[in-house]
């Protein structure tokens, strides 16, 4: 006990330098007040969390929300039947499948969520093809809307949840599947009570890392959404950047992180069986 | 009432098994014995239906299996390494089987109490499987299998992982198991002990061909070829103007000084190994590069001494003709 403490010691300290420290700037900055050149200056007041109630930030926060989960509904729902071909195929295929998931990595994020703009917009390829094949009359509005903000956030977050999918799938024992069609399962029964609970923690860890990268996301906001599409994230970013007032910011950001450790909570709890409560005790 | 009709398999161009017939009777306690490659894993995952064969049927009760899935054969395989639905109790892990069955719940119920019983692993039934000894997790892989009430129970080295005093005490209460259950059960091994032990019959296999099918007893005082005289209990091989024969150890006579020179053979000591009851003599024969066990009489008090000459003898009634 004594040495796994000692020696659990510097990720520790990477963690307490790294993220709590400045999580606690953070919470202390929200309460602070700022002068009229946006300074912050030490005067303890709760201004920037009575902002907050203001109902256009309330909308934007409850759109943040709404469009995360979207997010990652969509991208679990992708992803299984993704994760799932390349972990039963042969193992050129897998080795090319992984590749493939991978490759969008390696071209800068920017040119990519461009790509889109160049795809979507009003005189776009998506465009042009439909009204060249006759199914429009005039270009449809796909830039700038919901829509394009939640198909990019879904393309730019996919391989998060392919990869541990992939994992679970991949180190799940294959006898199981065996031994569930011995005992008289079809295909579809052995998924259901088999494949699926035995894959748990991977959905778990793509769901969580999907959902907290969207509500960080502004980018693909900024350049998809347009003005009308802003997320939490992008009010934050022009609080601390263009607006200078890092106390409403710092709030906004308190209150996400806030949400967001609630909403995974919950979602644990949900997904977590007796059979797994079971299992962290005896290790 | 199971038949395999000339059933052959080939893995990739390889031949796995050649044409083997075979019919197992019902409430038979059949072993497929052979070392590792040997087949006889084929061969059960074969009747199971996680294999096709490449020719050949498979018939159950004068039905053809060879199409069916696995999941409409009224058997059931116990898996060498258990394969246990690792998120499930043992009670969910027994009731698998009928819950695909649809069977009512109360039903349910009432045959994971008997095949939990039967198994006995009435306590344990709220646990998991990770809760679970390697025993206990083996009896969780039969209760499971029994609970379907199968025709035809598979095993597929189902003690292998399992060290050998439980192993010995397992196979005891398998044998119990088959015989009150009266199931046929296909059992697979490559511990000839073990297959003699507890077999009706034994089917002794060596790369993808049946050496010999018979009682345990058959097996071991005829073998039909080299392989089963030798993988089939302790044998020694001479031969004799090209013709091969085998001595069991314990058929073998030890001879001193001057008795020496009428015996059939003789050599020098090589070892004495005390083997808890029984002496068992290593002696390295003149003129020949061979050694030959044997096993000597419980009540035989001699003193040997390592390097001694010896005469070995034997009853002309105790040679087995090897065929091949």
């Amino acid at each position: 006990m004594k040495k796994s403490g000692l020696s659990m010691l510097p990720v520790l300290l990477w963690l307490c330098l790294f993220l709590v420290v400045p999580m606690l700037i953070v919470v202390g900055i929200s309460f602070m007040g700022r002068d009229d050149l946006g300074n912050v200056v030490l005067d303890f007041n709760l201004d920037a969390y009575a902002l907050f109630f203001d109902p256009l930030y309330l909308g934007i926060y409850w759109d943040t929300i709404v469009l995360s989960v979207l997010t990652t509904a969509l991208c679990l729902l992708l992803s299984y039947p993704l994760a799932y071909y390349i972990a039963n195929a042969g193992p050129r295929m897998q080795t090319w499948g992984l590749v493939l998931i991978t490759v969008p990595f390696w071209i800068n994020f920017l040119i990519r969520t461009y790509a889109w703009v160049l795809l979507l917009r009003t005189q776009g390829v998506v465009n042009e093809l439909l009204l060249g094949m006759g199914l429009i009359s005039e270009p449809l509005q796909m830039l700038y809307t919901k829509g394009a903000v939640l198909l990019g956030m879904v393309y730019t977050f996919i391989p998060f949840m392919v990869l541990p999918i992939y994992v679970a799938l991949e180190q799940m024992d294959k006898k199981l599947l065996e031994a569930a069609n011995d005992l008289g399962a079809t295909r579809w029964r052995s998924f259901w009570h088999i494949t699926l609970p035995q894959t748990k923690s991977g959905i778990m860890t793509g769901s969580v890392l999907v959902y907290v990268s969207t509500t960080g996301m502004f980018v693909v906001t900024d350049i998809l959404g347009g003005a009308k599409s802003a997320m939490i994230s992008n009010i934050i970013q022009s609080q601390y950047l263009g607006a200078r007032n890092w106390p409403f910011g710092s709030a906004l950001s308190v209150i996400f992180v806030i949400t967001s450790l609630i909403l995974i909570a919950l979602f644990n709890r949900a997904m977590t069986s007796r059979y797994q409560k079971v299992r962290e005790v005896r290790s | 009432m199971i038949e395999l009709a000339a059933v052959e398999k080939h893995f990739a161009g390889q031949v796995a098994l050649h044409p083997l017939s075979l019919t197992i009777k019902e409430g038979e306690f059949l072993t497929l014995l052979g070392p590792s490659g040997c087949g006889k894993t084929t061969i059960l995952r074969m009747i199971a239906g996680f294999e096709q064969p490449t020719s050949g049927k498979i018939l159950l009760d004068g039905q053809d299996l060879t199409n069916l899935p696995p999941n409409r054969r009224d058997l059931n395989l116990v898996f060498q390494h258990y394969a246990l639905f690792p998120h499930m109790t043992v009670e969910e892990n027994v009731a698998f089987g009928l819950k695909m069955k649809k069977m009512p719940a109360k039903q349910q119920q009432e045959r994971v109490r008997e095949a939990v019983e039967m198994t006995q692993l009435t306590a344990l039934t709220k646990r998991y499987p990770h809760q679970l000894s390697g025993g206990q997790q083996q009896r969780v892989a039969i209760a499971r299998a029994i609970a379907n009430k199968p025709r035809v129970l598979l095993l597929d080295e189902p003690l292998g992982a399992l060290d050998l005093q439980l192993r010995k005490s397992l196979q005891g209460e398998l044998k119990q198991l088959q015989r009150s259950l009266g199931i046929t059960f296909v059992y697979v091994t490559h511990d000839q002990e073990e297959a003699m032990m507890m077999s009706d019959r034994i089917v002794v296999m060596n790369s993808g061909q049946v050496e010999q099918i018979g009682t345990p007893r058959e097996i071991y005082a005829q073998p039909a070829t080299l392989f089963s005289a030798t993988f089939v209990g302790e044998n020694n091989i001479f031969s004799r103007d090209g013709q091969m024969f085998a001595v069991r150890p314990e058929k073998l006579k030890v001879v001193r000084g001057g008795e020496s020179g009428e015996s059939k053979r003789s050599g020098e000591l090589q070892d004495v190994l005390y083997l808890g009851g029984v002496h068992k003599l290593i002696v390295q024969l003149d003129n020949e590069p061979m050694t030959v066990s044997v096993v000597l009489d419980v009540d035989d008090e001699r003193t040997w001494q390592i390097g001694e000459t010896v005469g070995v003898d034997w009853k002309p009634e105790d040679e087995v003709v090897i065929g091949s």
